[in-house]
């Protein structure tokens, strides 16, 4: 089975938990190692979570804590079981050849594990992510070896991770270099303004490429044309009696239920007060 | 909310007090992750936050999940000794600086946790509690909560009190029993490098359900609530003043016997027998027990929570309402022409 159509999907917390993991290394090592836990499923492996695992590095030989990483899987399964081990993650932009034997450790642990890379080191300039699976090369009954080979890494998660990772992605913005950026949960109609504001930026940048089309300043591009005729039909079609019912009943509905829940609020302060009056 | 939770924080005049909660994104992440998995059991998830104290700030810097309690065959402090003796060797913060739970349409202030988080705060001083609301996350709207009990509220728990009188005495409210401490997120300038590489991988339309209109489901659901809680509290008063009752009743009635006895000492002495004293008939009337009234504070706390998250969602809601009448207007205008 050469195992070419796999794909990787990687949640956000495993990033977070590798760079973490990088950032506090011992001051000797030029990269950390860990397990990637997950599941596989028809030519996807999802990987939900990660740890990172002690090891050491000399020029030949590769030390890494075995059982301190069954110790982790096993902790974890006592929350989890669905995760297993899929594979593993090293920082760092290369494979070397001390992944190889790392790797064959974990060929042990799982069925055609992943190598996943994140390059912390930041060569060329960005993150760059990458995952692997091995495959094995050669003639038959003469020498074989394996060839790391790339295979696609996409990024997903559940719902309420995207809501999170927005948030978090706030502190990304330029901030005063002294001081890191920290961002707060927000209320829920802050959250709401804001999201009128980029809206309202959406729209005037949609305006601003049509009056260009128009002026024939921009050449028309057939695809955003018909993208921007399916948005607007998209608004639902209501005429102003049902648009008005429908909006009226709402508003209604909405402030009775504040100003009960205003009511009991104001009534368990008064109860409050005077359960705290001094007895006659 | 958040701004009348850190006053109470700083008015308190005790010396070793929280102003604000410094949270890392790797751990928000990992509470979301396992509360979100979780969130299909009925189960609550809980966990704990490992990190440090720096001056005012509590910071927190990872976290771990605790295993289900159904699975016996490891103990629980066996279970965290051992992650935060392998997280240690990794270099992570050993320092157990607190535990969250998960909640559902926020009933979260209940007994268990005022116990638990006692029982924490008297070990660790600083310690917090992190509530994550996983309905209201769900929809859009991520939802944090730091709290840490009060000094009034831990002298009770101490005294094991809880007469109305002790609570009268400590001042203690059902707003004073936990104070919430502001949260805030920070990421390392490597992990901000990370997720800007990972903004270019996130499809772009994702993340956006918050804008969604519907309300029907959502209110209905903390309505249920808050009229569960509002009969809870109803019994507790009917409790209450049931023993109100009986204890005026006791009183006429002691009132009227030692009446009787002062006139039929009266009668004696005229007569020159020895007069009955009067701790006699007092032992007649035992004092009847005061209820508690732990639970009745703690009910009208989770209301007044409900009632904030039913504010907090109504007002969103007709924000929403009112940007879809903007667009309706806009559409009609676009037909008359």
């Amino acid at each position: 089975m050469s195992g070419l159509n796999l794909t990787v999907r990687v949640h956000p917390v495993v990033l977070f938990q590798v760079v973490d993991a990088f950032e506090r290394r011992n001051a000797d090592s030029h990269r950390v190692i860990g397990t990637l836990l997950g599941s596989v499923d028809k030519g996807v492996v999802e990987v939900t979570n990660c740890f990172c695992v002690p090891h050491k590095e000399h020029d030949d030989q590769v030390e890494a804590e075995l059982s301190y990483a069954l110790d982790m899987y096993d902790l974890n399964r006592k929350v989890n079981a669905n995760e297993n081990v899929v594979g593993w993650w090293a920082t760092g932009n290369e494979v070397t050849n001390h992944s190889s034997v790392i790797h064959e450790y974990y060929a042990r642990e799982c069925n055609n594990p992943v190598h996943l890379t994140v390059d912390t080191s930041l060569q060329s300039g960005r993150m760059g992510l990458r995952a692997y699976i091995c495959i094995q090369l050669g003639v038959p009954g003469g020498k074989t070896g394996c060839m790391f080979t790339p295979i696609p890494v996409e990024l997903t998660s559940y719902e309420p991770e995207t809501f999170g990772l927005k948030l978090l992605q706030k502190t990304v913005t330029v901030s005063p270099a002294h001081r890191p950026k920290t961002v707060a949960p927000m209320l829920d109609l802050a959250q709401i303004s804001e999201a009128a504001t980029k809206l309202q930026s959406l729209l005037d940048l949609i305006l601003k490429y049509v009056d260009d089309v128009i002026a024939h300043k921009v050449t028309p591009d057939n695809a955003v044309g018909r993208q921007l005729l399916d948005l607007i039909h998209s608004v639902p079609h209501m005429t102003h009696e049902q648009f008005t019912q429908m909006f009226n009943a709402n508003v209604r509905d909405l402030l009775m239920v504040i100003t009960l829940s205003q009511l009991i609020k104001t009534q368990l302060q008064l109860n409050e007060k005077l359960t705290f009056l001094p007895t006659a | 909310m958040a701004n009348r939770g850190g006053r109470h924080a700083r008015n308190e005049d005790s010396e070793n007090t929280i102003n604000y909660v410094q949270c890392d994104g790797l751990a928000v992440m990992k509470m979301i992750k396992h509360c979100h998995e979780e969130s299909s059991n009925m189960d609550l998830a809980q966990g704990a936050l490992l990190g440090l104290v720096v001056d005012k700030c509590l910071e927190i810097t990872n976290c771990f999940p605790f295993p289900k309690s159904g699975d016996e065959t490891m103990d629980e402090e066996m279970y965290q000794l051992t992650v935060m003796r392998r997280l240690r060797r990794v270099n992570v913060d050993h320092l157990h600086v607190g535990w969250y739970q998960s909640s559902d349409v926020g009933n979260s202030l209940s007994l268990a946790l005022l116990e638990s988080q006692y029982h924490y705060q008297t070990s660790i001083e600083e310690s917090v509690v992190v509530v994550y609301d996983t309905q209201k996350s769900s929809r859009g709207f991520l939802c944090l909560k730091a709290y840490r009990l009060t000094p009034q509220a831990i002298q009770m728990y101490k005294d094991g009190d809880f007469t109305p009188e002790a609570f009268r005495t400590l001042k203690v409210g059902y707003e004073s029993l936990f104070a919430e401490i502001p949260i805030v997120i920070k990421n390392s300038p490597l992990t901000n490098i990370m997720m800007s590489e990972l903004n270019e991988l996130l499809p772009e339309d994702k993340g956006h359900n918050f804008l969604d209109l519907g309300t029907a489901s959502v209110l209905e659901n903390h309505m249920r609530s808050l009229i569960e809680r509002v009969d809870e509290l109803y019994q507790e008063a009917v409790r209450y003043n049931k023993y109100q009752q009986v204890v005026f009743k006791q009183d006429t009635e002691k009132h009227r016997a030692l009446a009787k006895l002062a006139a039929e000492n009266a009668v004696r002495t005229s007569k020159g027998e020895p007069t009955v004293p009067e701790e006699e008939v007092i032992k007649q009337f035992r004092p009847m027990p005061v209820p508690a009234r732990l639970t009745a504070t703690i009910t009208s706390g989770q209301i007044n929570t409900h009632a904030q998250h039913i504010a907090q969602f109504c007002s969103q809601s007709l924000a929403k309402l009112f940007i879809t009448e903007s667009l309706q207007n806009a559409k009609e205008t676009k037909e008359i022409k």
